[in-house]
């Protein structure tokens, strides 16, 4: 008798009034709602085209900023995939490796320079990666995410057992770039492109469509529009970025082997994406910009880099899915307050 | 040359059943897909060792124990990680995934590296199966996994804990309704999972040396053989591992040893692209494809 009645609260969640006239045309009402805007795009842009030049007197973290672009585009890829296809792809490393490969082969067999090897491979590795990954396309959830996962590993198990493409040696000698700017304005760039090319068109009619197929492939086949070309072009897409990727850094190092198909490269841009918050493709470029200096700063102890991801995945796939984009733009947009029910 | 690949095959067959019994149980009632499988083969082997060299414990205590030790994590691994994400498959993956990958790299970093650590036999000496000369461990390894066929095939049939379990891998919603807890036998599933994977470890690793690629290795196996004859199925379990076994053998004897990982490779890719379900999984169309 007469126990405190708990008063029960929940949090309501409100949009900004700033964002709601943003949406509209009245955004161009004041220098407020343009602010509003374009602050974080900007801020977003800025920060990658001074990278380079802020960097510029320490060569090794320029390399560790090349890096995380590079990690970056693996990681769209992939939360392209997974979050607006629905098709969770374990085997990111493929991608890349394929692209990477191309490049190799068409710099050092056919002498092309970098600046023509690395968007000729991008699209033919992309056309090579959607060829072989068609007849798994009508696979779905964790069918389509071991399959996937087996890709890279199965390449590089050919390559040694078949002493193919140069072996477990793979190719060394490969052209680099002429200056270090082309070098790093050439990958912020494509990553630009990657970026806001994928990000506008899932807004696009086709892009529709996509992601129509992640939330209800019924529907779309119920609207006699084929699920499976649809994920065909989807795959290509996004193994654009991953290809470029590859091709990319291959220059950068001026070799290839094996390790282009490692499993580190599957995971790290899975964990970026979890962490920085998938479905937003933003998410993913921050989620790299968190690790790949992480993994730095842990370089010298070996393998426990990997643990450290892999704890951190973990922590973030079981605690926080959510991730950290998706949490800062609600704060950004919306308000909160505690109400009683 | 050719009783040699009927019986080395065998063996082979063997030990894929040992290494997948676990992974496709723990699939079979639960619908998890416990990919930190390899991690925890590797780690009771490692525990074992520890106990054994280390803390200078009698090999069965030590066996046992480290057997007991991996039950726990899985039971663990359960509780803290997958009842979370439970649903929603593709973090399952991932979170037990990456918490393998972890264990191993952990292990790794942790200075076991190399071919210099290694589990006794249970006995040694050499006995002839049709001219063939086997090793002692060789045959309680078939003799371990043919019982644990056996073993299982009469828990899941006859004991309390073995048919809710079962009931649980037939009809999840009939099964809560009669009163079995789906969390309790959940986790319990995992738990009996990760101790055959344990089981495996301390029986197969004596053949070789303790090495932590081994996990990546037992985990593909693992999927290889529960793809092949079907996720959750039980019977496709046995008869991929035989498939598989004897293609494996027949492989490595006509080619290079490199192969080995070709042939379970694309095994699971042919499997999946043809026939998702394996060969003796229910047909879910819907589920699997579109």
């Amino acid at each position: 008798m007469g126990a405190p009645v708990m008063e029960q609260k929940r949090k309501e969640r409100i949009d900004r009034g700033i964002k709601v006239r943003s949406e509209t045309l009245y955004a161009l009402s004041s220098w407020e709602e343009i602010g509003y805007l374009i602050t974080p795009r900007v801020l977003f842009i800025a920060a990658f085209l001074l990278m380079p030049i802020l960097l510029s007197p320490w060569p090794y973290w320029s390399r560790v900023g090349l890096s995380m672009c590079i990690l970056a585009l693996l990681a769209i890829s992939f939360d392209f995939l997974a979050n607006y296809v629905g098709l969770v792809c374990l085997g990111g490393a493929f991608f890349y490796g394929v692209g990477g490969y191309t490049s190799a082969l068409l710099n050092t067999q056919l002498g092309l320079p970098p600046m023509l090897a690395i968007p000729i491979a991008t699209l033919i590795g992309a056309f090579l990666c959607t060829a072989m990954l068609a007849p798994c396309l009508p696979l779905r959830g964790i069918y389509f995410a071991i399959v996937t996962l087996m890709y890279p590993l199965l390449m590089t198990r050919l390559i040694e057992a078949m002493d193919i493409l140069g072996g477990t040696e793979g190719f060394r000698g490969i052209e680099g770039f002429s200056s270090p700017w082309t070098e790093q304005y050439g990958l912020i760039f494509g990553l630009f492109f990657f970026l806001f090319g994928l990000r506008r068109l899932v807004n696009e009619d086709q892009g529709l469509v996509i992601r129509a197929v992640k939330d209800n492939d019924q529907s779309v086949r119920a609207s006699g529009i084929s699920v499976t070309w649809t994920k065909t072009k989807a795959v290509f897409l996004a193994s654009l970025p991953g290809c470029f990727a590859g091709a990319y850094y291959i220059h950068m190092y001026s070799n290839v082997g094996i390790s282009a198909f490692a499993l580190d490269l599957s995971i790290m841009p899975i964990a970026a994406t979890v962490i920085g918050g998938g479905g937003t493709l933003i998410g993913p470029v921050i989620g790299a910009a968190l690790l790949v200096p992480l993994s730095e700063a842990l370089r010298d102890f070996g393998s426990l880099r990997i643990v450290v991801y892999a704890l951190v995945l973990t922590g973030f796939v079981v605690f926080r899915s959510e991730g950290i984009m998706n949490v800062v733009s609600r704060k950004y947009q919306q308000f909160e307050r505690w109400v009683k029910v | 040359m050719h009783l040699d690949i009927l019986v080395y095959g065998f063996i082979q067959s063997c030990a894929l059943l040992l290494m997948a019994f676990g992974f496709s149980l723990v699939y079979g009632v639960s619908r998890l897909p416990n990919f930190a499988h390899g991690a925890l083969y590797v780690l009771t082997g490692f525990v074992a060792w520890a106990l054994f060299k280390q803390a200078g414990l009698p090999y069965p205590l030590a066996a046992g124990l480290s057997i007991l030790i991996s039950g726990l994590l899985g039971v663990a691994i359960y509780y803290v990680v997958l009842r979370r994400v439970r649903g929603m498959e593709v973090s399952e993956v991932i979170a037990t995934y990456a918490i393998g990958l972890a264990v191993l790299e952990g292990l790794r970093y942790a200075g076991f590296r190399g071919g210099s650590y290694s589990l006794p036999a249970l006995s040694d000496g050499v006995v002839f199966i049709f001219d063939v000369p086997v090793d002692h461990q060789r045959v309680w390894l078939v003799a371990l996994g043919l019982f644990m066929v056996v073993a299982i095939w009469l828990f899941t049939r006859y004991t309390r804990v073995g048919r809710s379990l079962k009931g649980m891998a037939q009809d999840e919603r009939a099964a809560m309704m009669l009163g079995i807890d789906s969390d309790r036998t959940a986790a319990l599933a995992v738990g009996l999972g990760s101790m055959m994977a344990g089981i495996a470890a301390l029986i197969i690793f004596p053949l070789g040396s303790l090495v932590v690629e081994e996990g990546y290795k037992v985990l593909i196996y693992a999927i290889a053989v529960c793809v092949v004859g079907g996720l959750g199925s039980w019977p496709g379990t046995v008869v991929a591992s035989f498939v598989l076994g004897y293609s494996q053998y027949i492989t490595v004897s006509y080619g290079k040893p490199h192969y080995q990982m070709v042939v379970m490779l694309l095994a699971i890719i042919v499997t999946l692209v043809i026939r998702p379900s394996g060969f003796f999984g229910k047909q879910k169309q819907l589920e699997e494809r579109v």
